[in-house]
């Protein structure tokens, strides 16, 4: 197949930007904003209100405010991997979106999906840029050379590994059903309101939510930021911008599992009236809105309790489950 | 993959380091600097460090970290099972039946030999 190289390599750079600003814009600012007027009401009260009109341009105001800081670097910290950490967090929340189809063009007849790259690998893909976000938060709390940070950070990434595995069962039963790994093809597979992989692969489904929160280390798995424990565990250190960047990046992987979440089991960007993309995203924004809703109702588990969790009642149960899926297919299907 | 796509992911890569470096260059510009040898001391919650900061942690982060090694190696070998299975009949189904039950007799192992308790 002819490849138009300078052509390829302007439109991944131009997409490469559309992506990151949709992403700071988006999941960091509005995003944080979300959380914390959801969280307000969840709670009985208002969350920002001064700032902007209704509180809008909060998070504005805060990145203006975080562009000013300065930039400590702990005397004892090893420079380089310290600097460099926030960066890998921040690449590795952008990379997801490669797979993310945000929903389908009709261009004179045929239809072009809305999405980076179409890769036929694409859920693993996505499964592995989410793994590269351990290596960040590893370099962060060790590179900081401070006891807290490097607890925090061994503490989250054992987390993070030990959920990686239910989240692949659950990527993997919706594979076996939709018979690809292709994001476009995932969607493509799900027809109508009950034909959506949330009612067929209802246990992957929750195995995907309750993974995913603990991937992107949301209460309640936030134990290795947990503010009352760990005083802010691998970003102890962080000051200013890079704090931000760290931010943004965890920001970022939340969207993306919640986009995932939407593609692979929400029936992605199908709907009956509005375009693709209207359906989408508000889609996408259920699972967000449902995410925080966990995050302000439930405490906080422990890490033994977390590890339990994953190890010992999700993973069994998403294997179970893709026995009993390829049970059904293979015998039970016509 | 072919090798565009490798060329779309490097480029993410690329253009995303260059994105994210932007904020710490405007930082860099815009902030005010002063180096303090106390701004620069370890936080401790407000003491002076005590003790090497690189501490000795437990070996059972280790032990979660190569479980979480084998049975991510078995979750690769699931994935191009997944979607060739339907194709293969029967006995591709029984296969991988036999092949997880023997991992998980091995995750049961785990469990019993307290290889998953605490961390």
């Amino acid at each position: 197949m002819e490849v138009n190289w300078p052509i390829e390599i302007a439109r991944a750079v131009g997409l490469a930007v559309t992506v990151f600003t949709f992403l700071a814009v988006v999941a960091a600012m509005l995003g944080v904003l979300l959380e914390r007027k959801i969280g307000g009401w969840i709670q009985s009260r208002l969350g920002p209100k001064h700032v902007g009109r209704q509180g809008l341009l909060q998070t504005v105001a805060d990145t203006i405010k975080l562009l000013q800081k300065e930039h400590i670097t702990p005397q004892a910290a090893d420079a380089v991997i310290f600097n460099s950490a926030p960066l890998i967090v921040a690449v590795a929340g952008l990379l997801d979106w490669i797979v993310i189809p945000f929903g389908v063009v009709h261009i004179g007849g045929t239809a072009i999906p809305l999405v980076v790259r179409d890769l036929n690998i694409g859920v693993l893909f996505f499964a592995a840029m989410a793994s590269l976000t351990v290596v960040g938060i590893l370099a962060g709390g060790f590179a900081s050379n401070n006891k807290y940070s490097l607890l925090g950070g061994l503490r989250s990434a054992s987390q993070m590994i030990s959920y990686e595995l239910p989240l692949a069962t659950a990527l993997i039963a919706v594979a076996m059903q939709a018979g690809t790994l292709s994001t476009v093809g995932i969607v493509k597979a799900q027809d109508g309101w009950f034909g959506s992989f949330a009612f067929s692969q209802f246990p992957a489904f929750v195995i995907f939510l309750i993974a995913a929160t603990a991937e992107v280390n949301r209460v309640p798995f936030d134990l290795p930021e947990a503010e009352s424990e760990l005083v802010a565990g691998y970003f102890s250190e962080y000051t200013g911008m890079r704090f931000a960047l760290f931010q943004l990046g965890e920001y970022a992987e939340m969207f993306a599992m919640a986009a995932l979440a939407t593609t692979l089991f929400l029936g992605g960007w199908k709907g009956p009236v509005l375009p693709g993309l209207v359906w989408f995203l508000i889609k996408m924004y259920a699972v967000v809105f449902f995410l925080m809703w966990t995050r302000w109702t439930f405490p906080r588990l422990r890490l033994d309790q977390l590890l339990n969790l994953s190890w010992k009642v999700l993973l069994p149960a998403g294997l179970i489950w893709i026995l009993l899926t390829g049970f059904a297919i293979t015998f039970l299907a016509k | 993959m072919l090798l565009v796509d490798w060329l779309y992911v490097g480029i993410f890569v690329i253009v995303g380091a260059i994105m994210a470096a932007l904020p710490l260059g405007i930082v860099w510009v815009l902030s005010p600097r002063l180096a303090l040898p106390q701004k620069r001391m370890t936080y401790e919650s407000g003491v002076v460090p005590f003790g090497q900061a690189w501490a000795q942690f437990n070996v059972r982060y280790y032990l979660f970290g190569l479980i979480f090694v084998i049975f991510d190696v078995e979750v690769i070998y699931l994935y191009p099972w997944a979607i060739v299975f339907r194709q293969l009949g029967k006995f591709a189904f029984v296969e991988m039946l036999i092949f997880l039950v023997i991992l998980m007799i091995g995750l049961a192992y785990a469990w019993r030999k307290g290889a998953l308790e605490w961390a």
